[in-house]
């Protein structure tokens, strides 16, 4: 027991260092960003009384240390700033985009997860046979697309020449704002308030941007899958249930499968926290209000307190993923312990 | 509070037919009725503070929410009209200007706009001293004399004293700007939180006299605005609702299928396409922008007088508009675009590479040389660069070319580290002076200069130039002052390290049944209450 | 030398050297990667891609930068084969020189990514204590990082092109390396083989640089072909949000990001860079999942 307080001490306290050295990277990159950050304030016509000012209210007259200094002493304290882009509080900003793209990334890892695991066993299965090789080079090529590509062909195909999907954005104009905010989540949101009609629309405007998203990550869903059951498969219970008469379809997923559960929990941990920032390139290209988005404009406008927010809280789910992935796979597998 | 149902008998059918995965595509969507949506890109807005809002869509939507005391005559660009003013007058020595008020234009809160809230206004522009201050403050006007000069006399009677004598062209137009918005006093002192004279609320709030309210502002995301029932302007549409849509195809593809009623940033061939296909409408204006291109004076081979001019005759202005930019940027080659008073409408370098060689040889480069030019990468910016690098080349001038962000370019070439830097500079207000001191001003080219627009940044210093465009703001006689602006621009395409190429023509989509939405020079001459949808 | 090439000689159970040995392990694992055909498919395609950016100004039928400004958007025809860009210029050609850009972009990468994680990842496994901790956090703080924001932000830091593309495709790239390589290190480390190098006095820098390093490399290979598709993508990526080569550089990601608004009308003008980014990145897949095969029977 005292071991693993121990150990969880440890892990703590190298979570924090990693911490402390992103919020250092950060803010370092955000230095040597060749955007002033007050032009970005003020605007290219600005007068110069006007621009020093507001250099000085930033505190940006100040040496780097200071500054750094006293952008952890407020990290310390819950508070990330103010966003310049938006005059809201980064927490309030984060609050709004981060639940977005949750909504989206747990949608896609569901898709990629009902679809990428039964083909894995089956391909597993059925190794070797041409069914296997079809498996392999759908997968393959749901690696090999670039996500972009796939994002607009999707537009072009199921929006604007079929019409089965809503647009781009969160939900459709008419309905926007009408759902009270609770969880952030919109499905769940129109859900809590019995709003079917925007339940609906929050559905159908994730549907497609999840999907695109889920086919990339389902080729290492599947391929994991595969390997790990045909690591199963050759397993002596496997062997012994095959030959105490079982039928095929329980020894593959009663004893095979729920052999490789675990490993199989643990790469969708990992392939969910690649999502949470894979999702960058598709909420670009279907507006998607997300984290990703919200990130990728603010660095473009050296809005840094938004930036150096919203990169922590990336790379602190990131890490605690990690970490329980880690810790799930040590607990669980006797092999690695 | 909206009734939906109407809108969403039509998309409710999407997701079913979706996830049944069955053929038959949804019924054409609707904007709901009275709602007009518009998309645009609208990551630019910081404020709708009016003494804080300087970029384009905040200042669009501010033209619609606020009202000011005189605004340019469309019908006549040199001359200007009241607005909430009924009538003014203007002492001999051109110091006092004397406005009386209309009494009709009421705010949200039912209460009657007064000479009152317009003094507040300029008053409260002037001790913020925010970005747009200075087309206010550069009269003379500073936080310590503004109580004193800018005077309610009594509820419709507004007093304005010069501290130093101006052109009375130049002051209407200043005040003409999005900057001279009038706030409700009342409302914005109620939300003032310590000094700050309500800027923290009016940032995301409205209080203005204009047609519609400001009711929501997503940053990147939307905006949207609300119908002001005591305006008294009649208005086509209830709710206006700007939705931030980057893609010019995702722009077009909502416009086709009813999402959006206005399409704003469609590329040059979809409006072309759009222009040709029954039910559409586009609206076309030209801007107040223009795209030119900045040699820095400190580079030796631009310092010469030859090589900028081999430059701009290298250029092939009209292939670029033609062919790359048609119904977004038109040839320009003053340094005031057409449509503002003062601008020259003659067009004097065409692609002549003969001439360019000749020059660039007189210059002592007969072999060319080697350059780099810095743009900002949004499209079309790109197109028109390769095709100046390819034109430039012809003469022996190799470009390497050097995109960036728009924050980015601009932190450069205020560091005045570029060489070569193809730019858009829009004009601050509607008087010949914002550009004239834009392009000529530079009085002092140190480090320390108090001035550090264009001029500056490209360290150009012309000393004639220079003073003729201080004495331009002075010249009481409105015909002579705009005669000084168009002998500058001759000589200015003579000599200034400045290749004017284009101007920007702004055009918009209405979708079927939308009509009335006519675009401004300016953004805030943009307005929005003569939209509607049958 | 007739007998190198001699099937029988590679095959032999009973090699008379150790390079017959080595050679026949090699020939036999070309020839179990030689019957799956999919891998093969791979190969051939990547091959094809190398000789079209080897011969790109032999194949290529117009100057991939001269500009018709009358003959903009132009479809697929008997003069332009993948038809004309924004700018008038044959989109094949422009693919052909694209190949050049986007395969130099992934050698670089390569080159610089292996090194930096082998020597990390040595260095740390094989000293361990303070410089493995401190080079793992390192390690870890950059593994924790959004991937493309770094890139992003490290390209607008300085300022975008190919070369710092390159650059922050690198530096986003090596920590899986440097945790391989560390890995591997920490298994060979304790090796008998290397306790005797040790014991003849070898300095830790000689056993890194000359024992260690080399028995790394063959796991980090796999990788590398591996990855490879997803540099390409990476890169493509930072094309695409305008971050990656510049124009008028051909590259594909480019290509699509300056073709991009033309996707609704002239669709072919985004679409074929599209289609060639996905060829390429396809078929290192597809070699480096046969690869994966024939190296890791276990995963087959």
């Amino acid at each position: 027991m005292k071991k693993l307080a121990g150990r969880f001490g440890g892990t703590a306290s190298s979570l924090l260092i990693t911490l402390f050295g992103l919020v250092l990277v950060t803010f370092f990159i955000g230095r040597v960003m060749p955007i002033d950050p007050v032009i970005a304030i003020v605007g290219d016509h600005a007068p110069e009384d006007v621009i020093a000012r507001v250099r000085q209210e930033m505190g940006l007259d100040r040496s780097l240390v200071v500054q750094f200094t006293l952008y952890v002493v407020h990290l310390l304290h819950g508070d990330l700033g103010r966003s310049v882009m938006t005059s809201n509080l980064v927490t309030e900003d984060i609050a709004r985009y981060f639940p977005a793209t949750i909504e989206l990334a747990t949608v896609a890892i569901v898709i990629a997860t009902l679809i990428g695991v039964p083909l894995g066993v089956l391909a597993a299965v059925k190794q070797g046979s041409r069914l296997d090789q079809a498996i392999r080079v759908f997968c393959l090529a749901g690696h090999s697309i670039p996500i972009f590509l796939l994002a607009l062909i999707s537009l072009l195909v199921f929006y604007a020449t079929l019409g089965w999907a809503p647009g781009t954005g969160r939900s459709d104009v008419g309905l926007e704002g009408m759902v009270p905010v609770v969880t952030g989540f919109l499905t769940i949101d129109a859900a809590i308030a019995m709003d079917w009609d925007s339940f609906y629309d929050a559905w159908a405007h994730l549907v497609q941007p999840a999907g695109v998203l889920a086919y990339f990550s389902m080729a290492y869903v599947a391929r994991m899958t595969r390997a790990f059951m045909l690591d199963a498969l050759a397993g002596e219970y496997v062997i012994t249930a095959r030959a105490k008469g079982l039928s095929a379809a329980r020894v593959i997923w009663k004893h095979a499968f729920g052999n490789i559960a675990v490993r199989l929990v643990t790469v969708l941990a990992l392939t969910y926290a690649g999502l949470l920032e894979g999702a960058v390139v598709t909420e670009t290209v279907f507006s998607w209000p997300g984290l990703g988005q919200y990130l990728t404009v603010s660095l473009l406008n050296a809005d840094m307190n938004a930036v150096l927010g919203a990169t922590l809280v990336v790379g602190l789910i990131y890490m605690v993923l990690n970490l329980l992935a880690d810790s799930a796979y040590r607990l669980l597998d006797p092999r690695v312990r | 509070m909206l009734t939906r149902r109407s809108l969403l008998s039509a998309t409710a059918a999407s997701p079913l037919a979706l996830s049944l995965a069955l053929g038959a595509s949804s019924a054409q969507a609707a904007t709901p009725a009275g709602v007009i949506v518009m998309a645009k890109q609208i990551d630019d807005v910081v404020s709708f503070d009016p003494a804080e809002a300087y970029e384009f869509t905040n200042n669009e939507v501010n033209g619609s929410v606020y009202r000011r005391l005189v605004s340019p005559d469309h019908a006549d660009n040199s001359k200007v009209v009241g607005d909430l003013a009924k009538s003014w007058t203007i002492s001999a020595d051109g110091k006092v200007f004397t406005f009386t008020l209309k009494t009709d234009s009421k705010f949200p809160s039912g209460k009657t706009l007064t000479a009152e809230d317009a003094a507040f206004s300029m008053q409260r522009v002037v001790k913020l001293n925010k970005t747009p201050a200075f087309i206010i403050t550069q009269f003379g006007y500073t936080k310590d004399n503004v109580d004193s000069l800018i005077v309610a006399k009594d509820a419709t009677t507004l007093v304005m004293t010069l501290p130093t004598a101006a052109a009375p062209s130049f002051v209407l137009f200043c005040l003409s700007a999005a900057v001279g918005s009038i706030v409700e006093k009342a409302t914005v002192l109620a939300k003032a939180v310590g000094d700050d004279l309500g800027n923290a609320w009016l940032k995301g709030h409205s209080a203005g006299s204009g047609a519609y309210q400001l009711t929501e502002w997503v940053a990147s995301d939307h905006i949207t605005i609300d119908v002001n029932p005591n305006s008294g302007i009649k208005t086509g549409a209830r709710r206006i609702s700007l939705r931030h849509v980057v893609d010019p195809s995702a722009q077009l593809l909502m416009l086709q299928k009813g999402d959006a009623d206005i399409a704003r940033d469609l590329t040059p061939d979809m409006i072309t396409k759009v222009k040709g296909e029954k039910g559409y409408t586009v609206t076309v204006s030209g801007q107040g922008s223009s795209m030119y291109i900045a040699m820095n004076q400190n580079v030796p081979e631009l310092a010469k007088p030859q090589v900028r001019q081999a430059i701009k005759w290298a250029i092939d202005y009209e292939a670029i508009a033609k062919n790359i930019t048609p119904n977004q940027w038109v040839v320009a080659q003053g340094f005031l675009p057409p449509g503002l008073p003062g601008a020259m409408m003659d067009k004097p370098f065409k692609k002549d590479v003969a001439k360019a060689k000749a020059l660039l040889a007189e210059a002592g480069y007969p072999n060319g040389f080697e350059m780099s030019m810095d743009f900002i990468t949004a499209p079309p910016n790109g197109d028109i660069a390769q095709a100046v690098q390819a034109d430039l080349a012809a003469i022996g001038i190799k470009l390497n070319l050097v995109p960036g962000e728009r924050k980015q370019v601009i932190t450069k070439t205020r560091a005045r580290t570029h060489q070569l830097a193809m730019l858009v500079w829009g004009t601050d207000y509607f008087d010949p002076n914002s550009n004239s001191q834009a392009f000529c001003e530079n009085p002092d080219d140190s480090n320390d200069s108090k001035l550090k627009i264009l001029a500056w940044r490209s360290h150009y210093v012309d000393k004639e130039l220079n003073d003729m465009s201080l004495a331009a703001t002075k010249e009481l006689d409105g015909a002579k002052r705009i005669q000084m602006y168009k002998d500058m621009q001759v000589k200015f395409a003579a000599r200034a390290p400045f290749a004017m190429m284009l101007q920007q023509i702004s055009s918009a989509a209405m979708g079927k049944g939308v009509s009335g939405f006519v675009i401004g020079q300016l953004p805030d001459f943009t307005k929005f209450a003569d939209i509607k949808k049958a | 030398m007739s007998g190198v090439l001699n099937r029988a000689w590679l095959l032999s159970d009973a090699p008379s050297s150790r390079s017959q040995a080595a050679w026949g392990r090699r020939f036999r694992l070309w020839q179990d990667f030689k019957s799956n055909k999919i891998a093969m498919a791979g190969l051939i395609i990547v091959v094809v891609l190398v000789m079209a950016a080897i011969f790109a100004p032999l194949l290529a039928t117009f100057d991939p930068s001269t500009q018709e400004l009358t003959n903009r958007l132009g479809k697929p025809s008997a003069a332009h084969w993948l038809g004309t860009d924004e700018l008038g210029r044959d989109v094949y050609s422009r693919l052909l020189f694209g190949a050049r850009v986007t395969l130099g972009m992934v050698i670089s990468v390569v080159l610089m990514v292996a090194p930096i994680g082998l020597a990390i990842g040595c260095i740390a496994g094989y000293y361990g204590g303070l410089a493995d901790t401190i080079l793992m956090r390192v390690t870890d703080v950059f593994l924790a990082f959004p991937r493309l924001i770094l890139a992003l932000a490290f390209v607008a830091a300085i300022h975008p092109g190919v070369t710092s593309a390159v650059i922050a495709i690198a530096l986003t790239t090596w920590p899986p390396y440097a945790r391989l390589a560390r890995a591997e290190t920490l298994t060979i480390r304790n090796t008998d083989f290397i306790a005797a190098t040790r014991l003849t006095g070898a300095s830790s820098a000689r056993i890194v640089l000359r024992h260690v390093m080399p028995l790394c490399l063959g796991s980090l290979i796999v990788r590398v072909t591996l990855d490879m598709s997803s540099i390409i993508l990476f890169a493509a990526s930072l094309g695409f949000l305008g971050m990656g080569a510049q124009p008028p550089s051909p590259e594909w990601g480019t290509m699509i990001a300056t073709a991009r608004r033309f996707f609704l009308d002239q669709w072919w003008v985004p679409l074929m860079p599209g289609i060639a980014i996905f060829v390429a990145s396809l078929a290192f897949n597809l070699l480096g999942d046969g690869l994966r095969d024939v190296l890791d029977p276990k995963q087959r």
